[in-house]
C-alpha cells in the first residue's frame, strides 16, 4: 500500500545488477557519465547524448560493439538476413579512386531534425528531450514509411514473431525498431552496450557522452579533432559522429 | 432490501439470456494465485487493482517511454516480477498457458492484452533464452486448397 | 436540356450473382493471405528490411490515383459544364469512392498492426503527410458522398455545381497528397522530386479514366443497356491527351534526374541497369502502358471499335501497375547513397541493389482490394440509381 512495498527479491536482483554494470566497467561511468538522473525526474534538453566514433580504431572483422547490441536487446536472429533485425552493424567502405579500405559501426544517428519523426502517422517515433530517437512501439502501427524517409537503413521492422525479451528491450511482431541509444542504461547513467563492448575489448573507437557540455570527453575530442556526420547535406545535425572518415 | 435486490435479478436474468452459456464449464474461472509471503501487499489496494490496473501501466507507460520517468511503483516489469513465480513443482505458466497469471482473469473476462506481444511474459531469471522454433509458412495455394476442399477453418495456430 | 433517366440495374440474373460470387471469392483468398501475413510475420512475404513496401503498395497506391482519376468525368461535367458528361456523373462518383476505399482496404491490411486502426485515428502526427492523407481520404469520402447526394436528391440539386467544384478541389489536393508521400523522401535518391506530386496527378486521369470506361462498358454490356458511340468517342480522344500527358511527365522527370548528376546512379539503374525494373519500365510502363496504347488510339480504322478500347484501357491499367512498381519498389531497390566515393558493403545489404520477388500473399491481398472496389460498384448500381436507362445517341 505505502510506498515501502516489500522488495526483497526485487531489490536484491536490481542491487546485483548494479554491482555488476560498475565491475564490468569501471572507469567509464566514474568520468563520463557524471551522475544517475533521479528515477522520478524527466528528462529534459540539458543534455545531448551523443557518440563518437574513430574509424581509425575500429578493426575490420571485429563486432563487439554489434554482439554486445544483440545479447543487450536479445535480438535473436531467424536466419532471415533479409527480414532479421539489425539495430548496429558494420559497414566496410572502399574508397573507389585509392582502394583505401574503412571500417565502421552504423546505426540510428539519432538526428536532430529525424526524418522518421517527421513523417511517423501517429507520433510513434520520437525524440526524447535528450536527443534520443526512439520508437514508442504502443502506438506503432506498423506502416514503416519511417524506414522509407531513413536515410541511414537504421530501422528493422519485426517479421516474425518474438518471444523471451529481454527486460529492457520490449518488441514484438508487426512494429518496427531501432538502435534506443540503449536509452535504458543511459537513465541508470550506464554507458550503451556497444561503447561498453568495444572499451572493453581494448579498441576504445566509441566515446559517448553529452554533445551540449563543453567539457565533457565528446565534446573535447570533437572540438579538437572534429567530426562529421554521414549525409552531412540534408542537415540533419545526427548526434553520432565519425572521426577518419 | 427488496426494491434494491430486484433490479439486480433482473440484470442478472437479462445477462443470463443473453449469454445463455454464461457461467456454465466452457468457460474457466481464472485461477488467481496471490503473490507469496505475508507481508506482500501490492502497490495499490486490491480492488482498485482490479479494476484500474490498466490505467496505472498506461500512464506509467507514456511516462517512462516518453519522459524517461522510470520509478517502479507502477513499473509493468515490477508487476510481472511479483506475480508471475513458479509453482510448488517449480513451473512457471508463461504468456501461452491459461495459468500465466495476467491470462487467465483476461481470458475469463475476453479482454485482448498487448502487453507480451512485445514485453517479457515471466520475471527475467526464468527465461529461457534459445533460437526460437521456426515453422515454415504454410503457402497460400495450400491454404486456398484446403479451404476449397474442406469445410474446416486452418488452425495454422503456433501455440 | 432532356432530362436524364437514371434507373437500378436489375441485378438478378445468374451472371450478377457468378460476378459477385467470384468477386467474394477473391476477397476471401485476400483475407486468408492477411491472416497468414499477420499471424506468421510479414517475412512470408516479398517485403524485407530493405524492400519495406511490395506489391500491396503498388496495388494500394494505384487504386488511390485512380480514385481521384475516376471523379474526372463528374468534374468535366459540373465544373467544366460539359453537359455531354452529365449523365456519366454519378457513377464517376461511385467510382471514386469504390476505388478509395478499395486501394485503403489494402493499406489498412498490410499494416506491421492493423489491430491498432484506432491508434491511427486517435494519435496524430500533423507533420506526418500520411496523417494529412488520413484526413485527406476521409474528406474525399464524405466530400464525394455529399456531391453524389446533391446530384440524386432534387432537393439537392441546386447545389450541386458547388459541391462538384469542392470534390474538384479536394481531388487535386489529396492525389498532391499521395504523390507527396513519394516525393518528400529525401532520403532516397529516386523519390527526392516535387515532380512527383503533379506527375500523380496525371496520371489519375489516365488511370481513372481507364477504370471508368472500363466499369462503363462492362455495365452497359452485361444490363443489355444501349452504349452510343458518342460518348465513348468522347472518353476515348480525352484518355489520349492524358496518356500522352503522363508520357510527357514521365519524360520530364527523368531528363530533369539526368541533369543532376547526383542522380545519374538511380538513371542510370531505372533506365538501364536494373534487371526486372528496367524491364517493368520499358516494357510495362512506357510500351505497354504508352506508347502502345496511344498508337491504337490514334490508330485509323479501329476507331469504333469497343474491343479495341477495351484493350487499350485495359493497357493503360497494366501501364499504371507497372509505373508504380517502377516508382515504389524500383526506388527502394536501389540502393541508399551513403558515402559517395566509397563501396559499401555490409551484413544488412548496404551498397547493392535489394531482390524482391513478389509473393503470393502480396498479389492476393492487391487483387483483393480491387475486387472489393467492383463488389462496391456491382451492388450500389443495384440498389441507387446511377446508371442512365440509356446512353444511345442522341439522333
Amino acid at each position: 500500500m505505502s510506498d515501502a512495498v516489500n522488495h526483497s527479491r526485487r531489490s536484491f536482483l536490481e542491487k546485483t545488477a548494479a554491482v555488476g554494470a560498475i565491475t564490468i566497467a569501471p572507469g567509464i561511468m566514474l568520468h563520463q557519465v557524471a551522475s544517475a538522473k533521479p528515477d522520478d525526474q524527466p528528462v529534459t534538453d540539458a543534455v545531448r547524448w551523443g557518440m563518437l566514433i574513430n574509424t581509425n580504431k575500429c578493426e575490420d572483422g571485429c563486432t563487439d560493439c554489434v554482439d554486445a547490441c544483440n545479447a543487450e536487446h536479445g535480438l535473436v536472429g531467424n536466419n532471415r538476413p533479409e527480414t532479421d533485425t539489425q539495430y548496429i552493424r558494420k559497414v566496410t567502405l572502399r574508397e573507389k579512386q585509392t582502394g583505401h579500405e574503412l571500417s565502421l559501426p552504423l546505426m540510428c544517428q539519432h538526428c536532430e531534425t529525424a526524418p522518421c519523426v517527421d513523417v511517423c502517422p501517429t507520433g510513434a517515433s520520437f525524440k526524447r528531450k535528450d536527443g534520443i530517437a526512439l520508437v514508442d512501439k504502443h502506438i506503432c502501427i506498423g506502416c514503416r514509411y519511417c524506414m522509407m524517409a531513413c536515410p541511414f537503413k537504421a530501422r528493422s521492422f519485426v517479421h516474425e514473431q518474438v518471444r523471451n525479451q529481454t527486460l529492457s528491450a520490449p518488441r514484438g511482431k508487426g512494429t518496427v525498431e531501432s538502435c534506443t541509444m540503449c536509452v535504458h542504461r543511459v537513465d541508470k547513467a550506464q554507458v550503451p552496450a556497444c561503447v561498453e563492448a568495444c572499451t572493453q575489448g581494448e579498441h576504445h573507437a566509441f566515446i559517448f557522452g553529452d554533445l551540449n557540455d563543453p567539457n565533457s570527453e565528446i565534446s573535447q575530442e570533437l572540438a579538437k579533432h572534429g567530426g562529421k556526420q554521414i549525409r552531412a547535406d540534408l542537415k540533419l545535425n545526427t548526434g553520432v559522429r565519425y572521426q577518419g572518415i | 432490501m427488496i426494491k434494491r435486490f430486484l433490479p439486480n435479478t433482473f440484470i442478472v436474468a437479462a445477462l443470463a439470456m443473453l449469454f445463455p452459456f454464461a457461467g456454465t464449464a466452457d468457460v474457466p474461472l481464472p485461477v488467481i494465485n496471490e503473490p507469496e509471503g505475508e507481508d506482500v501487499e501490492c502497490v495499490e489496494p486490491e480492488d482498485d487493482m482490479t479494476r484500474n490496473h490498466m490505467n496505472y501501466i498506461l500512464h506509467q507507460r507514456d511516462e517512462t517511454m516518453h519522459r524517461g520517468i522510470r520509478t517502479s511503483r507502477h513499473s509493468f516489469a515490477e508487476c510481472i516480477d511479483c506475480h508471475v513465480q513458479p509453482d510448488e513443482q517449480g513451473n512457471i505458466a508463461s504468456i501461452d498457458s491459461n495459468e500465466h497469471f495476467c491470462r487467465t482473469c483476461h481470458e475469463y473476462s475476453a479482454v485482448t492484452i498487448d502487453c507480451f506481444d512485445c514485453h517479457a511474459d515471466r520475471p527475467q531469471e526464468f527465461i529461457e533464452r534459445e533460437k526460437p522454433a521456426d515453422h515454415p509458412p504454410v503457402s497460400l495455394q495450400q491454404q486456398v486448397h484446403q479451404l476449397l476442399s474442406a469445410t474446416e477453418p486452418t488452425a495454422g495456430d503456433s501455440k | 436540356m432532356k432530362k436524364i433517366d437514371y434507373k437500378e440495374i436489375e441485378g438478378k440474373s445468374l451472371a450478377y450473382y457468378g460476378l459477385l460470387g467470384g468477386l467474394g471469392l477473391i476477397i476471401l483468398i485476400a483475407l486468408l493471405a492477411v491472416y497468414r501475413m499477420e499471424h506468421e510475420g510479414h517475412y512470408i512475404t516479398g517485403m524485407t528490411n530493405q524492400i519495406v513496401w511490395g506489391m500491396p503498395h503498388v496495388f494500394a497506391v494505384f487504386l488511390i490515383v485512380a480514385a481521384s482519376g475516376a471523379l474526372n468525368v463528374a468534374s468535366i461535367a459540373s465544373v467544366f459544364k460539359k453537359a455531354a458528361y452529365e449523365p456519366l456523373a454519378r457513377l464517376s462518383g461511385l467510382l471514386a469512392i469504390a476505388l478509395l476505399a478499395g486501394g485503403l482496404v489494402i493499406l489498412l491490411l498490410d499494416l506491421g498492426r492493423p489491430d491498432r486502426l484506432i491508434v491511427a485515428m486517435t494519435y496524430y502526427n500533423f507533420k506526418s503527410i500520411f496523417a494529412w492523407n488520413i484526413f485527406l481520404y476521409t474528406g474525399f469520402f464524405a466530400i464525394v458522398g455529399v456531391y453524389v447526394w446533391f446530384m440524386m436528391d432534387h432537393n439537392m440539386y441546386k447545389f450541386k455545381k458547388k459541391a462538384g467544384l469542392a470534390a474538384f478541389i479536394w481531388r487535386l489536393i489529396l492525389t498532391t497528397g499521395t504523390g507527396s508521400i513519394f516525393g518528400f523522401l529525401v532520403a532516397r535518391s529516386a523519390y527526392d522530386a516535387a515532380l512527383m506530386a503533379p506527375m500523380f496527378i496525371i496520371m489519375s486521369f489516365a488511370f481513372g479514366l481507364a477504370i471508368f470506361i472500363l466499369v462503363l462498358m462492362a455495365s452497359y454490356k452485361w444490363t443489355g443497356r444501349e452504349l452510343g458511340d458518342d460518348i465513348l468517342v468522347r472518353l476515348r480522344g480525352l484518355l489520349g491527351v492524358f496518356v500522352a500527358a503522363v508520357l510527357y511527365f514521365v519524360a520530364v522527370y527523368h531528363l530533369t534526374n539526368l541533369y543532376i548528376t547526383e542522380h545519374h546512379g538511380v538513371e542510370k539503374f531505372i533506365l538501364l541497369e536494373g534487371g526486372q525494373f528496367t524491364q517493368v519500365f520499358w516494357i510495362g510502363q512506357i510500351i505497354l502502358g504508352g506508347l502502345l496504347p496511344l498508337a491504337l488510339i490514334y490508330a485509323p480504322g479501329v476507331r469504333d471499335s469497343r474491343q479495341v478500347l477495351g484493350l487499350i484501357c485495359g493497357l493503360i491499367i497494366i501501364g499504371g501497375l507497372s509505373s508504380m512498381y517502377t516508382i515504389i519498389i524500383g526506388g527502394q531497390a536501389y540502393p541508399l547513397v551513403m558515402f559517395p566515393g566509397y563501396e559499401v558493403s555490409s551484413t544488412f545489404f548496404d551498397g547493392v541493389v535489394s531482390n524482391y520477388t513478389p509473393s503470393s500473399y502480396e498479389v492476393a491481398l492487391g487483387l483483393g482490394g480491387v475486387a472489393i472496389a467492383m463488389v462496391i460498384v456491382a451492388f450500389l448500381i443495384k440498389v441507387l440509381p446511377f446508371l442512365p436507362a440509356s446512353l444511345a445517341d442522341k439522333q
